[in-house]
């Protein structure tokens, strides 16, 4: 039979490239649905679609493309543009390097958002109340805190899963409201707020604490640091031997066990692992210097916005593999520096962004639907009676 | 020959394994511990707890109760005390260690209440807290039925977030344009199910995992709404933002009940509803062919399968309804209670705390909902200490429901078992 020589099956990597670009082009296809729906003014003009139907669409289309170029000025458009991007890119990347390994070990983190939130706290709190040391200790002592403080918060999800078998997809949640009240609490206390304030903000850091930058641009340390965890997190996973253990834990947990790994140990350092990078993307956000003051922003109760949520869909994206959670943080991070040209170019609201995150993530976790959606993408099936209904719909 | 085989008395052996024995002595510990923290709480106060029994401005007005500080803290301490001993010795047989439970608990609330107000110079007004927690259970006892609705069919449901947040965006917008609540209810209802339409859907033919997709389902909420309200509301508040919120509905004769009566009788709509949600979901779930037909789907798929169950449409069909309890609940965030929609993350995490609520209640509608009043108590005693200056920073009191639930996951008090195909997916495999 001349078909089981022609149809050679697709390479994974193939398919996974495939099913993600689809997943990007849809899920802009869809936000600019929602666009031209949403907005009062382009929604009249389809009123009276077949009277003139040029009116809906150049509206519509104007719309869409001037929402698209304001995208590429903020994001990509100069060189402080593309800095943008890197600096918003710099702690997506650190806390969903955290989440994806956490996924590698077969965890669900959803706890990066409270784990980032104590590496900020006290890493900016190292960051201005310790003074006059130089900015090769200090800087990397503000790190080291952060990272320790998130690896803390999460061992103890950890210990918890190992010891007691407590679902670590609601212990994490527990721990980001724990952290978001003791995070209340600390802007709260004299000893974390700017003098004379009285709300929760705390002083600016100090210069030695600030990420240094290339002189009027936003590319720092910072986004160095990211690329380096990410090499990190590959070697680890790929070139040692706990890394063995992590990832068969995630596969199989019994037949790690049987294999020789302790999967108590390997989950408690997995949520460790998990959680020091989360917290690393906490100091990230508040040792980050602003492009015009140069300084850091003032730690304050909300700076970590929504980076853990974020954090898993840049995992998500990124198939938690190292290079993939890099691409996908540089993706969501020039969605994020493309808020503000969004909002003064082409009046799109800000929102935007996070909904088109949210349709990729939904579109890239779903290759089913999507192989559905658009059956052209599906690979010529291979004729075997044998290939079950369920495999086809799995992959 | 006579054998005497009916002996008169049984003696029933209590033989307890390992594991329950190792939970009893660490929920005695837990006990005793607090037990000690009130003993010790009961000498930082030396005067009386004034604790108002009706609200300052009050039509007919309560006395206001002076208890005195040390002695009835003292007393609530020594009882917690001994519950917690009594759990420690394994003496308690069930029933009575059940009510040395309660005991406890009664003591740390009675306890932790008198404390306050007598540590502090304002009385602890019981009405507000009370009518407090209403306010604040109400939309988790909407999430709690979603959480077990979908989890009793094996569904977890981490969207009961996003299902708020969609239902209240919808009753706000629904309301503006419609001037009726009938609408902004069906709207929310519908916008409710519609997200849960997503999740059965992705979870049950596309077979995505349950906790991601929940993920993406709050996600896809939290934008889809910021975007449609920052562009189409926010540049016609009056038309898109203008919301009459419903007001409270006083039940003509009990109302007049002092004390219960502004607490239980005038409340909002939606309050009156979920309470009254509760049995039915209860009913529905135990005393019902469907219900049999989704708690089996949730325990065992293959086999609710062999014997002629549709189990994909039964987990959707639990999921959906699920969908339209948590859109309910998501429209008591803007319609029911404060006001129109508002871009700031009006939901609040509170669907998160429904799950927990749903884990603590065991999977159990009613004891769902009784640990969706706890929730909603703690975070209102956190609001009414607020004010009252306390020693406890009201931050640590608002913790309390997190921390409660972790202890209660690791099962340090009580067993916590989900139904055991959750988070499954399930493929017909003849």
């Amino acid at each position: 039979m001349s078909q089981t020589t022609a149809a050679r099956p697709r390479p994974e990597w193939v398919t996974t490239l495939i099913t993600t670009v689809a997943s990007l082009i849809l899920a802009f296809l869809v936000s600019a649905v929602v666009m031209v729906v949403s907005d009062a003014e382009v929604a009249a003009t389809w009123t009276y679609f077949f009277a003139q139907p040029g009116d809906a669409l150049s509206a519509s289309w104007d719309k869409i493309s001037s929402t698209l170029y304001a995208m590429y000025v903020g994001s990509l458009g100069s060189w402080v543009a593309i800095t943008n991007t890197t600096a918003e890119a710099a702690p997506l990347i650190c806390a969903g390097l955290g989440v994806a390994v956490a996924f590698r070990a077969g965890l669900f983190n959803i706890g990066a958002q409270g784990q980032a939130m104590v590496g900020a706290l006290s890493g900016a709190f190292v960051g201005f109340t310790v003074t006059g040391l130089p900015l090769a200790i200090h800087l990397p002592l503000v790190i080291l805190v952060g990272l320790l403080a998130g690896a803390v918060w999460g061992a103890i999800v950890g210990v918890l899963k190992a010891r007691t078998g407590a679902h670590e997809v609601i212990v994490t949640i527990m721990m980001n409201y724990i952290a978001a009240n003791l995070l209340a609490f600390f802007m709260l206390q004299k000893a974390f707020q700017a003098p004379g304030r009285a709300d929760p903000i705390s002083p600016v850091l100090e210069w030695s604490a600030t990420m240094p930058r290339i002189a009027d641009t936003r590319l720092h340390l910072g986004f160095l640091l990211a690329l380096l965890a990410a090499v990190l997190v590959w070697w680890l996973l790929d070139r040692t031997k706990f890394g063995i253990h992590l990832k068969a834990v995630g596969l199989n947990p019994h037949a790690a066990a049987t294999a020789g790994a302790s999967v108590s140990t390997v989950t408690i350092l997995t949520m460790g692992l998990a959680g020091g990078l989360a917290g690393l993307a906490g100091v990230q956000v508040v040792t980050a210097p602003e492009l015009l003051t140069g300084f850091p922003p003032q730690m304050t109760g909300t700076i970590i916005g929504t980076l853990g949520f974020d954090a898993i869909t840049v995992a998500l994206l990124g198939r938690s593999r190292p290079l993939g959670v890099v691409l996908a943080g540089l993706l969501f991070g020039a969605l994020k520096a493309s808020r503000r040209t969004m909002v003064t170019m082409a009046d799109t609201p800000d929102k935007l962004t996070d909904l088109i995150q949210a349709l990729i993530v939904l579109f890239v976790a779903a290759p089913a639907f999507v192989a559905w959606l658009l059956p052209f993408l599906r690979e010529r099936k291979v004729k075997r009676a044998s290939v079950p209904i369920a495999k086809v719909a799995e992959a | 020959m006579s054998v005497d085989i009916v002996p008169t008395t049984v003696e029933r052996a209590r033989v307890e394994s390992p594991e329950s024995r190792t939970q009893r002595i660490s929920t005695g510990v837990l006990i005793t511990v607090i037990g000690v923290l009130l003993l010790w709480m009961a000498f930082t106060v030396d005067k009386s707890g004034q604790i108002a029994l009706s609200d300052a401005f009050a039509d007919v007005k309560l006395p206001t109760l002076d208890v005195p500080g040390t002695a009835t803290v003292l007393l609530s301490a020594l009882l917690v005390l001994g519950a917690g001993v009594g759990f420690i010795t394994g003496r308690l047989s069930a029933r009575l260690r059940f009510v040395a439970g309660v005991a406890a608990g009664a003591g740390v609330l009675v306890g932790f209440i008198v404390w306050a107000a007598a540590s502090s110079s304002l009385p602890f007004t019981l009405t507000s807290q009370l009518n407090l927690t209403l306010e604040y259970a109400t939309p988790l006892l909407f999430g709690v039925l979603s959480g077990v609705l979908a989890e009793r069919a094996g569904v977890v449901n981490i969207a009961i977030e996003g299902m708020f947040l969609t239902a209240a965006f919808a009753a706000s917008l629904t309301f503006s344009i419609t001037h009726s609540f009938v609408a902004a209810l069906f709207a929310a209802a519908l916008a409710g199910v519609m997200m849960a339409g997503v999740l059965a859907l992705f979870t049950l033919r596309y077979l995505v995992d349950h906790v991601i997709i929940g993920v993406v389902i709050n996600l896809l909420a939290s934008g889809l709404t910021g975007f449609i309200y920052q562009q189409l509301v926010a540049k016609n508040l009056a038309a898109y933002g203008t919301v009459q919120p419903m007001q409270a509905w006083r039940v003509p004769g009990l109302e007049s009940i002092p004390f219960l009566g502004p607490i239980l009788f005038t409340q909002k709509p939606l309050t009156y509803l979920g309470i009254l949600a509760v049995p039915l979901v209860w009913f529905l779930l135990f005393r019902t062919t469907w219900g049999l037909r989704v708690r089996s789907v949730g325990e065992h798929p293959h086999a609710a399968d062999t014997v002629g169950i549709n189990v994909v449409w039964t987990k959707a069909s639990a999921v959906l309804l699920g969908g339209l309890f948590a859109g309910l609940g998501g429209a008591y965030f803007t319609v029911g209670s404060v006001g129109a929609f508002q871009d700031n993350n009006p939901t609040a995490g509170n669907g998160f705390i429904a799950l927990a609520a749903v884990i603590m209640g065991r999977w159990n509608p009613v004891l769902a909902a009784l640990m969706a009043l706890f929730f909603g108590f703690a975070r209102a005693l956190a609001q009414t200490t607020k004010l009252m200056q306390l020693p406890i920073p009201s931050d640590f009191i608002e913790m309390l429901p997190y921390l409660a639930t972790i202890i209660a996951v690791a099962g340090l008090v009580g067993r916590v078992r989900a139904p055991a195909a959750d988070g499954m997916h399930f493929v017909k495999s003849h």
